[in-house]
């Protein structure tokens, strides 16, 4: 050829790179992030239209409410993690792209996150606002959720690697995740009811922190090795 | 730089039927290598398999000499595939879609500029790609092609949607990577006039 070594761009180059494509799609298309959004918004919403404006029952569900509807909104944003890029054959591409793939994994996910998990975590405190949260409580519930929708994001990109070949898998999608996102749920939920009853929470946080390392190192391979299952 | 692809007694069974069976070949540099039968016989499978995302019943890929599944990833970073499906995003521009490709291969130093004329798809810069014809974007693919600085082109169909100007075009661009040292893999159910060192694969 003619030019003795090639210059192969680094692997911080693909994880920036397509993270980068992913968030531009997103912006010309955003109507695929809002989804999820508007779902959280509204079941967070007409929950307490539907069992009335008693504050006592209002404060005790409210950490529960909040985080079923986020780890569902979450779930229903995952299934479109690899679709378009199954369909228009840019997947395969990725595949025999000389850059790592959970690489390249995990810059989808982080940017599956930016766009579906953080507007979440953002407009909770919002919502929270519904249930007569107090304001410290708020920040738990924000920190909770900024690290369960992480580990959702990264457990969810395995599902969705698995079930990336199959029409109308979202289903499936659910049922894969459910068991490996119910620990974050039951954490979250409770950490959060545990610092509104004015009790001891950390431990719950620290759980959580774990379980976002634990994902944030394994996930990406497992993702990866899903891909090229599903893609044969 | 030279390279060699070889393989040997290839057996790929998908589903219940048989695709091929101790298949072989080898391919040096300069050479090009035609993949020839009818629709359905395996032709994208093999290269499928050759690309490594098909897991074969026996036989194995070398590059170099050496089994492409242990070296994964610098076969990944000598090799460029034109698929059946383009791999570029609708949504984004020729120049967004070709700046992301930057960043995954080598890139060869070659003016961009210059590509995308002789491609006859300077003048489409700025729009969504899905607002682009067939034939065009897979011009757009075939200068991701000729950005990259790699050895290896596995070429899918690559008439497919493409005007008599443009066949040309694709086989004089082969023409010119072969001689300057580069190799070829080509599916093809037309007639590929290549003045170059071809070997024929029938499937």
């Amino acid at each position: 050829m003619n030019t003795p070594t090639p210059q192969q761009p680094g692997i911080f180059f693909g994880l920036l790179a397509i993270a980068r494509r992913d968030l531009l799609l997103a912006w010309k298309r955003p109507g695929d992030v809002l989804n999820p959004l508007f779902f959280f918004a509204m079941v967070c919403t007409l929950f307490p239209l539907a069992v009335g404006p008693s504050v006592e029952q209002l404060t005790f569900s409210g950490p529960g409410v909040l985080w079923v509807a986020a780890l569902l909104a979450t779930l229903l944003s995952l299934n479109t993690l690899f679709m378009s890029d199954h369909e228009d054959g840019s997947l395969d591409q990725l595949l025999v792209s000389p850059q790592p793939l959970p690489v390249l994994a995990l810059g989808k996910t982080i940017a599956h996150w930016l766009i579906s998990g953080l507007p979440l975590v953002l407009i909770s405190p919002l919502l929270a606002m519904t249930y007569h949260m107090p304001s410290a409580v708020m920040g738990v519930l924000m920190l909770t959720l900024l690290l369960g929708t992480i580990c959702l994001s990264l457990l969810g990109s395995i599902g969705a690697a698995l079930t990336v070949g199959l029409h109308r898998g979202t289903a499936l999608l659910s049922l894969l995740i459910l068991p490996l996102a119910m620990p974050v749920l039951l954490l979250g939920a409770n950490t959060v009811s545990l610092a509104a009853g004015n009790e001891v929470y950390a431990t719950g946080i620290w759980a959580l922190g774990a379980y976002a390392i634990a994902s944030l190192s394994l996930a990406p391979y497992a993702t990866a090795a899903a891909l090229r299952i599903s893609n044969e | 730089m030279t390279a060699k692809l070889s393989a040997n007694d290839l057996t790929l069974i998908r589903g219940e039927s048989c695709l091929f069976q101790g298949l072989g070949f080898a391919l040096n540099s300069g050479e090009l290598l035609l993949l020839e039968g009818q629709n359905g016989s395996g032709k994208t499978s093999l290269m499928r398999a050759i690309a490594g995302m098909l897991s074969l019943e026996s036989g194995e890929i070398l590059w170099n000499d050496k089994p492409v599944n242990d070296q994964r990833q610098e076969f990944h970073g000598a090799l460029v595939w034109l698929a059946h499906r383009t791999g570029l995003k609708g949504d984004l521009t020729l120049v967004e879609n070709l700046r992301f490709e930057a960043c995954l291969r080598p890139q060869a130093n070659v003016d961009h500029d210059a590509v995308c004329k002789r491609l006859g798809i300077d003048r489409l810069k700025s729009l969504p790609l899905r607002a682009l014809s067939a034939g065009q974007q897979r011009r757009v693919a075939l200068a991701r092609m000729l950005l990259a600085d790699v050895p290896l082109w596995l070429m899918d169909e690559p008439f497919t949607n493409l005007d008599r100007e443009g066949r040309a075009l694709v086989m004089q661009l082969t023409e010119e990577h072969l001689a300057k040292g580069g190799m070829c893999v080509m599916a093809a159910h037309q007639d590929v006039e290549i003045k170059a060192q071809v070997t024929r694969v029938s499937l």
